[in-house]
């Protein structure tokens, strides 16, 4: 019998949009985060969601990310409703398409870099050799391969979010979330991360979705959508 | 901007002639305007008159003969001291982004006109900031660029805040108008 994440799998679109929001709205309790937000998002195109504080920035990426379900409306990643997914095969798809990056960066305190890397690797079954050789991989490639054996405390901030990042890209997602990951950094090692990410998803043509409220953090996307108290903000025309 | 201390500073660095000075500041300070070489020949002669530069000898090196100068110990002084003064912040604004910014706050009907008025900026800012964060990412770009590009990237966004937090506290200003 095929599984449902083989069924998903074969009915994914690879050329339409990577996420679409169809009127998405999402509230906790009486209060709206997210009102009837609808964007599309294009195979490779790197994102940025702005907007100040309370505006639903957050709301709306996990809404997309599939984190969260929305209350009206639905996220589709590449022509496939997320919403209708169980959520079994939602956190598979979590898994297998998708990398997240927070502002912190949330790594497991009692496990080295290295391992904290392999992580998402073995939770979809793959072999331990395998998992800690792509974990080190991915490591070296962020430029901490020396910090593979040091457990989170150990680390400084910018290389915590770089370990971080690299358990975010070890599957090889299709589309990385990043909630704001820069917002615990200095600016220089701010910079690094985000040049890494814009690097890496320019040479995998992967698509990026980066929240922020930071306008110099913004200038890395292609594009800016902006959040207003849980809706978007319509795009203003610049006259010369 | 001191164009005379300047070239000072790029004296302290060697002696050099007015053309090598005229192409070493367009390349340290990339984004400021670039010095015409008339200013240059002018500034230098006066650093010569004020005792702050001499001339060190001429050379040719392929081209026309052309006169060094160099840094004199006065000069350094003048130029230590140039340094160590700090920069009084402006008192005024003079930025016709500041007037218009508060015009549209006074005129706009509501806050979401006010709103899209700045939207209509905001989106040109960020369009310019895109520009110079290629710019200072871009493969192979001098650390000249970067820092020129960070400046102006800072700025720009302290515009973005400002109008941001102006927005905020647009209701008030509509009421101090209004009284």
């Amino acid at each position: 019998m095929t599984s449902p994440v083989v069924h998903l799998a074969n009915s994914l679109t690879p050329n339409g949009p990577a996420v679409e929001a169809r009127a998405v709205a999402k509230a906790y309790g009486p209060t709206p985060a997210v009102r009837d937000v609808s964007m599309t998002i294009a195979s490779g195109e790197i994102v940025a969601v702005t907007g100040i504080s309370g505006s639903g920035k957050s709301t709306l990426l996990h809404c997309l990310a599939g984190i969260l379900t929305p209350d009206a409306g639905e996220v589709v990643y590449r022509g496939h409703a997320i919403s209708a997914l169980g959520e079994r095969e939602r956190s598979r798809l979590r898994r297998t398409r998708f990398g997240v990056l927070f502002q912190f960066a949330r790594l497991v305190a009692e496990l080295s870099a290295a391992d904290n890397v392999a992580l998402p690797l073995l939770l979809n079954g793959e072999r331990r050799a395998v998992a800690t050789r792509r974990a080190h991989d991915w490591l070296d490639r962020l430029g901490v391969g020396g910090q593979a054996p040091s457990t989170p405390g150990e680390l400084s901030g910018g290389q915590l979010q770089r370990v971080a990042l690299a358990r975010a890209l070890v599957t090889e997602p299709d589309v990385l979330f990043a909630d704001e990951p820069t917002g615990a950094l200095d600016s220089l090692a701010g910079e690094q991360v985000l040049r890494t990410i814009v690097g890496l998803a320019r040479e995998r043509d992967m698509t990026v979705v980066l929240i922020t409220h930071d306008a110099t953090v913004a200038a890395y996307a292609d594009r800016d959508v902006v959040l207003h108290d849980g809706a978007v903000q319509p795009a203003a025309a610049v006259r010369p | 901007m001191s164009t005379a201390h300047v070239l000072l500073g790029l004296l302290a660095r060697g002696s050099r002639h007015g053309y090598d000075l005229k192409r070493e500041h367009d390349a340290r300070l990339p984004r400021a305007r670039p010095l015409a070489f008339g200013q240059v020949y002018a500034t230098l002669g006066r650093l010569v008159r004020d005792g702050l530069i001499e001339e060190a000898g001429q050379g040719k090196e392929g081209g026309p003969e052309r006169t060094t100068f160099a840094l004199t110990d006065q000069g350094r002084t003048e130029l230590d001291a140039w340094l160590s003064r700090a920069e009084p912040p402006s008192p005024y604004v003079q930025s016709t982004l500041f007037a218009k910014v508060v015009v549209a706050l006074l005129v706009a009907d509501d806050v979401t006109t006010a709103r899209r008025y700045l939207s209509t900026q905001r989106t040109a800012h960020l369009a310019r900031m895109r520009d110079l964060t290629k710019t200072k990412t871009d493969a192979g770009v001098s650390v000249a660029d970067v820092v020129a590009a960070d400046f102006s990237l800072a700025h720009l966004d302290a515009d973005l805040r400002w109008m941001q937090t102006t927005l905020e506290r647009v209701g008030r200003l509509r009421a101090e108008v209004r009284r």
